[in-house]
């Protein structure tokens, strides 16, 4: 009953707040969509507890048959299990927490019911999506979170950039959710069934067996597998289909921390982990996922180090977070992928509502250039987000032998990246050497990001909005703030007068929990998620955990394990000399490395690849189709051919209308005379 | 001695009459209804002409209805005209073009 609970309190919150929230009020509304995720998220807790401590074995909750035809049998049916406990967690609590913040930084919008009910809209999605027993249910919530993706991000519809925006991120989740239903098809051809358990039972069986495909034989797997990580790029912003999640930064800041801690980017890496077995059977498959992976997370991690925007940073670091995930699943060390996921979501979920808080503290300036000094003015903040800084950066210590401390990310991102070196493949090695460079850029970026926000001198004097809050004018439109401090310069010094403010308590109440998480959850956690002799007993088999993987990790050189540690100091130090120490450095090197910078800083021209190589050809074939196909043949000689015939038959038959009488007479004569002779001479 | 043929040439010229006036004259509606009326008395004197050469009473019949009907008919286009012609102040045909398309 719980589970039913769970599941579909949101979908009924989501109904009354969105349906009828003109009449119950935007408090109304509130309390019920925030209310049914924190029941949401109290009944979570104790079945994740019932997974470590007691002996809870993996059940089906039957709702009710959904489709029923020939040999394909599809149920809605609730599955819980280890990894659905784990999601269940993850995805209500920061849910409810993103609920709870919404109640101050929404505090203005007049459009709060409906904010609430996608929000809402969006957990039962994410959450029908985890506790999928069948791979069609799980295609539904895959769907659902694209579409409520959709909605919030294109929340503030009478901004053309989110329109654009919402509309990017439906469509380049088109092309991963067109690969996923592929790998449905091609797994029901398979094997006969869309159960997720029934499939994974059958899996090994059909390794090596090979299918005719595009004119070529494959493995059977291997393409079922690749087929299903194609969906899993595009929803987890995977290079090449990473290119939607920056951008969706154009919805409201709480969207973009559900986005990126818990209901939509992690589904990727849940898929890949919940057809772990699966995946197993291919190393091919396998090994793409680990270069998809260590390539998206060192390709994001460096256009992170030359973002602007404090949205974006924190986006191309999600991005780059789950390249992590990715490649951890692909070295096979599911049990890690996992567990990043699980920490990611509390101290992603944090860094991304206390930049919000910044945003709301400096009056919706979004870009860094424009922040400093900002740890007097709001003190809580600042901590909190030097918390969530220390948790993604893996900051803690690990003495062999005795044990480790350390904040969240550390526990996650040490995990992955030793196993991936210990799994001794090629990918994997590489996996592993991007993976130490990326944390080096990772720890550079948010540092970085501190620096800039919270220390040196106060710019906020520049600023269009600061200026907009100070004066209450309007500044004219072309004094746009972009040109002006170009580059990596920052903007001049001075306050303008402007106080920032702390945020209200709804919004500080859910940035503590959530620190709270990003301090412990790895400390607490590690054990179950990653541990050789303890994790197997908690996942259950329900996923592939490679005991031997784990094992080895924990036996890895020293080197190995203090790699990361020497590349967050690394990372920490670069950006304090380049942004407190010397704050001209970071000007001076890109002056002298411009190309470096403007590649970097474009997102190494992805949107511009793509704009060449994908929209311009589809605008091109569209207006082909438009002007040639549509207007100039099917128009031209259908309805407006008809209706130019007409108008020249009208033409002639109006030059016969004169309205004179006479000639109307004349007429009737002629016919007259007409029809006298015909009668006369031929009709006898 | 006058024969059919005479009547005949007599009724034809009228009709004939009848019928440019009609198409000739551009001036007045009146004018027109009076050509009607020729018309129909160039019928009536083929009728008239031949139930004498025939014998036969029926034409002569048909031409007292024929009378009729244009006395009818002419009552009724007099009456159409003035009410035209208040409301257009105008007879002439060549403003009588309403109709056009």
């Amino acid at each position: 009953m719980a589970l039913e609970l769970i599941v579909f309190l949101p979908l009924i919150a989501a109904i009354i707040a969105g349906l009828g929230g003109r009449w119950i009020g935007k408090t109304a509304s509130k309390v019920v969509t925030t209310g049914a995720l924190f029941v949401g998220a109290l009944l979570s807790w104790p079945i994740f507890f019932q997974y470590i401590f007691g002996s809870a074995q993996p059940a089906v909750v039957h709702v009710m048959t959904w489709i029923n035809s020939g040999t394909l049998t599809v149920d809605w049916a609730l599955r819980v299990d280890s990894l659905t406990a784990v999601m269940l967690v993850v995805v209500t609590t920061v849910s409810s927490l993103v609920h709870l913040y919404s109640w101050g930084y929404m505090e203005e919008d007049p459009s709060q019911p409906r904010f609430f009910a996608y929000l809402s809209l969006f957990s039962f999605a994410m959450l029908m999506l985890v506790t999928a027993d069948t791979l069609v249910q799980m295609f539904f919530g895959w769907e659902g979170v694209g579409l409520a993706s959709y909605l919030l991000i294109g929340f503030w519809y009478h901004k053309p950039s989110a329109n654009a925006a919402a509309l990017k991120a439906f469509v380049v989740n088109r092309i991963g959710d067109f690969g996923f239903s592929l790998g449905i098809f091609g797994t029901f051809l398979v094997f006969g069934t869309v159960s997720i358990p029934s499939i994974l039972h059958a899996a090994p069986g059909m390794a090596g067996s090979t299918i005719h495909f595009a004119g070529m034989q494959v493995g059977t797997m291997t393409l079922l597998c690749l087929l299903l990580f194609v969906g899993a790029m595009g929803k987890s912003a995977q290079l090449p289909l990473h290119t939607w999640l920056p951008d969706a930064m154009e919805g409201p800041t709480p969207v973009s921390a559900l986005i990126h801690a818990a209901t939509m980017v992690t589904a990727g890496v849940f898929m890949v982990c919940r057809l772990s077995p699966m995946f197993e059977t291919s190393p091919t498959a396998s090994h793409v996922v680990t270069w998809v992976g260590a390539i998206t997370c060192f390709f994001a991690a460096t256009v992170g180090c030359a973002q602007n925007d404090i949205k974006r940073v924190i986006a191309y670091s999600t991005c780059s977070q789950l390249g992590y995930m990715f490649f951890a699943a692909g070295v096979g060390a599911y049990g890690a992928a996992m567990f990043h996921l699980f920490t990611h979501a509390f101290f992603k979920a944090l860094l991304f509502l206390a930049a919000g808080s910044v945003i709301h503290a400096m009056h919706h300036e979004q870009d860094m250039r424009y922040y400093g000094a900002l740890r007097k003015e709001i003190p809580i903040t600042f901590w909190v987000m030097i918390i969530g800084t220390l948790a993604i950066t893996g900051v803690g210590l690990d003495v062999p032998g005795v044990g480790g401390i350390g904040f969240a990310g550390f526990w996650s991102k040490d995990a992955i990246i030793d196993e991936s070196w210990v799994g001794g493949s090629v990918a994997g090695t590489v996996a592993y050497w991007l993976g130490v460079i990326a944390a080096l850029m990772t720890s550079f970026y948010s540092w970085r990001l501190i620096f800039l926000t919270f220390f040196g001198e106060p710019r906020w004097a520049a600023s269009e909005h600061i200026q907009h809050a100070v004066h209450h004018v309007h500044e004219s439109p072309d004094e746009e703030h972009g040109d002006s401090a170009h580059d990596a310069g920052l903007p001049p010094t001075g306050t303008a007068g402007y106080h920032p403010h702390e945020s209200p308590l709804t919004m500080l109440i859910p940035i503590c929990l959530l620190a709270v998480g990003a301090i412990f959850a790895g400390q607490l956690f590690h054990g179950i998620f990653i541990d050789a002799e303890r994790a197997p007993e908690f996942w259950r088999g329900s996923i592939a955990f490679v005991r031997q993987l784990a094992i080895a990790a924990e036996q890895a050189d020293f080197w190995v394990k203090f790699a990361p540690t020497i590349a967050w100091l690394l990372g920490l130090w670069i950006a304090w000399n380049n942004y407190i120490r010397r704050p001209e450095a970071a000007t001076h090197f890109v002056q002298q490395f411009p190309a470096v910078y403007r590649f970097v800083s474009n997102k190494w021209y992805f949107d511009e690849l793509y704009e060449v190589i994908f929209v311009r050809p589809a605008l091109w074939l569209g207006r082909l189709f438009w002007k040639g196909g549509d207007e100039g043949t099917i128009d031209r000689f259908g309805p407006h051919g008809a209706a130019y015939a007409v108008g020249i038959g009208n033409r002639v038959t109006y030059r016969l209308q004169s309205g004179y009488l006479y000639s109307y007479a004349l007429v009737m004569l002629l016919g007259l005379i007409g029809a006298a002779t015909w009668a006369i001479w031929w009709a006898r | 001695m006058i024969t059919l043929t005479h009547y005949l040439a007599v009724a034809a010229t009228l009709f004939t009459i009848g019928v440019l006036g009609i198409f000739l004259n551009r001036r007045n509606v009146i004018l027109m209804l009076m050509a009607i009326e020729l018309i129909l008395l160039a019928v009536n004197i083929n009728l008239v002409a031949f139930s004498a050469y025939l014998g036969d009473l029926t034409g002569q019949v048909l031409a007292m209805f024929v009378l009729t009907v244009a006395a009818a008919e002419a009552a009724i286009g007099l009456a159409i005209l003035v009410i035209f012609f208040r409301r257009r102040g105008s007879i002439a045909v060549d403003d009588v073009n309403r109709m056009r398309g």
